[in-house]
């Protein structure tokens, strides 16, 4: 057989039959649930009396609307019914779910892969974008509409078609102060938010193989931010590693012959991509976005770009209307942007590795007194009872960050952490979109240390200068 | 699922790109239970110059004058046009679901985000790819011809303007028949039910660690 890409193998071991077109019936190992995507979905299996193909195959859990505040009950009777209706949706069905006050409750895409169920090898569905997250592990991951949760809910099956497939490939060492979430931005300007648009993207080359899985994980998070459905990285011993010991993973001969399937999970020598990118890791600097779009992105030590030096019309219209929307002049240096508040958390960056690089960056310092709110939102609660393990919690507080219960928090604000009208914030999410994290809300998009930092400076600052 | 076969409607221009789901349906509106209702709250934060809440009465809420769906003009427009990357951002289906609901029964750009593509077929809102010079030329023809309309042929798979000026665009072939015969998904899927456990059974037995009842 001639030389496959890891999305091939994905792909391949997963199609069970095809329409002439390329319309592919695949089989789905793992559908992630929460409140948000799913309640039409159930409501759709009930009226036509379908039944849930694979209970065993979901994992739920409350993620979008919980407060991060230490309350019972969520005060919005609307958010409230979302989430007693995913708790009623698992009940009635036998669904396994980590609901509000569990200690395992969390982030959908930070608890899959915490939970070991998230597997290399697998196909890995939820209702979100974001799902792309869990390719990190050699799985292929793709968000979903409803009604694709309700055809897996009764079928195991989605109706996908192949795309084509990019390398990312990150030769070298990242320089110090530069991380995932910089690679990730870095890619994004690059090659565009719709870059990746019919795509499967795998990242490799030395750069992406030292990163830790948390690391993996926020590049691949980011791979919907540049347009593709699907980001992976191949697995090896950093994936294999991270997984032993996990509750869903595999345990005594199970782990073995797992892991002889998984030393396969990796392009071939060879194997074909429909088009390579290549970034050499010592040329990427820390990023931070100044526009409406994760491709408005541009270095720390860069500067607001002026739209009279675009020719392109569409793109000079584009730079205005973000200019206008972020209240932002042309040529400004990133390092002079002040900030009002600061959130460090979310899918992408909410993870322990993530809350110790931006502690180690906070310990010792004082949150400066012209932001309003910093705030550290870990990604689930074994998460933060780790953190809390290590004392971390004690070094933002310290700070004068406030430290939360996990959750989605202000990456979109469908809780009661939101961004007001004009209000600047650095954050360690993903989408800095028109009020993204609430109506007129200022988005800027950052590393972890990087949204320390400026926390500390009440402005941007270049990590390394801290 | 709602058939399509032929449309003819209004057509109204969205001349930006990148439009993604948080500004089609903000995020407060997605608390909803429900698959229908979101029409109003289309584009609402640029709709409207007040913050919109969900279960709130929006006839009374100030309209905002600038924004092209507001335009007299454009009232009654089933064919929204727009530029590169339409639909960008989260696998909220809500955002076909108010497009649909607001009563566009197609879209028209240059390229679509993945899963919004995906979406709005499940839906019945047709996602028209036609190149980026095209759409260029459609929306200044939009702007510049108070009522102008188009008329949309699935089976034909072409765009046609009112002097007989005829775009071709391409879809697959199973989402073609499914559109056209307003199909169910599921239902057809579970045609090959026999075929799904044969599959499952089979994985079953070579990678059993992926099929732990649950968390140890
Ligand atoms: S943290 Fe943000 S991006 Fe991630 S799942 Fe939640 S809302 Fe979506």
């Amino acid at each position: 057989m001639s030389a496959q890409t890891l999305y091939d193998k994905l792909w391949h071991s997963h199609v069970i039959r095809s329409e002439p077109d390329g319309t592919a019936l695949i089989y789905i190992d793992r559908h992630l649930v929460h409140e948000v995507t799913s309640p039409q979905a159930f409501e759709g299996l009930r009226l036509n009396n379908r039944p849930v193909w694979r209970v065993s195959s979901i994992l739920a859990t409350q993620d979008h609307n919980v407060p991060t505040t230490a309350v019972k009950e969520i005060a919005d009777p609307v958010s409230r019914l979302q989430v007693s209706t995913l708790d009623a949706n698992c009940k009635s069905y036998g669904i396994t779910e980590f609901a509000m006050g569990d200690p395992r409750q969390g982030i959908v895409h930070v608890i899959g892969p915490e939970q070991g169920a998230t597997l290399p090898g697998m196909t890995v569905v939820c209702g979100d974008s974001h799902t792309s997250t869990h390719g990190a592990f050699a799985a292929l991951a793709m968000g979903i509409g409803t009604s694709e949760v309700e055809h897996v809910l009764a079928t195991q099956c989605l109706l996908s078609k192949k795309a084509k497939s990019m390398l990312v490939r990150v030769e070298g060492s990242l320089r110090p102060g530069v991380t995932a979430k910089d690679i990730a931005l870095a890619v994004i300007g690059e090659i565009g938010t719709a870059g990746g648009t019919g795509y499967a993207i795998e990242f490799g080359g030395s750069g992406i193989r030292a990163l830790s899985m948390e690391g993996r994980m926020t590049l691949c998070n980011m791979a919907i931010e540049a347009g593709a459905r699907n980001g992976m990285v191949a697995a090896d011993e950093t994936t294999i590693a991270y997984l032993k010991g996990r509750p869903y993973a595999p345990t005594a001969q199970q782990w073995d012959a797992a892991v002889a399937v998984w030393n396969t999970l990796h392009s071939d020598e060879g194997a074909h991509f429909d088009r390579v990118v290549e970034i050499a890791a010592d040329s990427i600097e820390p990023q931070v976005t100044w526009g409406t779009s994760p491709e408005m992105v541009t270095t720390v030590g860069g500067a607001v770009p002026d739209p009279s030096q675009e020719s392109d019309a569409t793109r000079r219209h584009g730079i205005e209307k973000a200019l206008a929307y972020m209240g932002l002049k042309a040529n400004t240096p990133i390092t002079e942007i002040e900030i009002d508040k600061v959130f460090i958390g979310s899918c992408t960056n909410s993870r322990i590795e993530d809350l110790r690089a931006a502690a180690d960056v906070v310990k010792g310092r004082k949150v400066s007194s012209r932001v309003k709110l910093a705030m550290v939102v870990p990604g689930s609660g074994l998460v933060k009872a780790a953190a809390e393990r290590e004392g971390l919690d004690r070094v933002f507080t310290e700070a004068g960050f406030e430290w939360r219960n996990p959750g989605c928090s202000m990456c979109l604000g469908m809780n009661d952490d939101r961004l007001e009208p004009g209000e600047r914030c650095a954050s360690t999410s993903n989408r800095n979109f028109e009020g993204r994290q609430g109506t007129g809300g200022r988005t800027h998009l950052v590393s972890p240390a990087m949204a320390a930092a400026a926390a500390i400076a009440g402005h941007f600052i270049d990590i390394r200068n801290l | 699922m709602q058939k399509f076969i032929t449309h003819q409607g209004l057509v109204a221009p969205m001349d930006r790109a990148n439009v993604d789901t948080d500004a089609i349906i903000p995020k407060q509106f997605l608390k909803s239970i429900q698959r229908s209702g979101f029409g109003p709250n289309l584009f609402d934060a640029w709709r409207y110059l007040d913050e919109g809440q969900p279960g709130q009465d929006n006839s009374g809420r100030p309209l905002n004058p600038d924004f092209v769906l507001n335009h007299a003009r454009y009232q009654g427009a089933s064919i929204l046009i727009a530029r590169e990357n339409f639909g960008c951002g989260s696998s909220r289906e809500h955002a076909p679901w108010a497009l649909e609901d607001y009563g566009f029964r197609a879209i028209i750009a240059p390229s679509f985000a993945d899963i919004f593509h995906s979406n709005a077929y499940k839906n019945g809102l047709l996602p028209i790819t036609l190149p980026a010079d095209c759409v260029d030329e459609l929306l200044h023809i939009t702007a510049s011809q108070e009522g102008f309309r188009l008329t949309i042929d699935l089976s034909q798979q072409k765009v046609t303007t009112p002097d007989g000026r005829a775009f071709a665009f391409e879809i697959d072939g199973f989402r073609k028949y499914c559109l056209m015969e307003g199909l169910d998904d599921i239902g057809l899927t579970l045609r090959y039910a026999e075929e799904i456990k044969n599959f499952e059974a089979s994985r079953r037995v070579a990678q059993p660690w992926l099929y732990v009842e649950s968390a140890r």
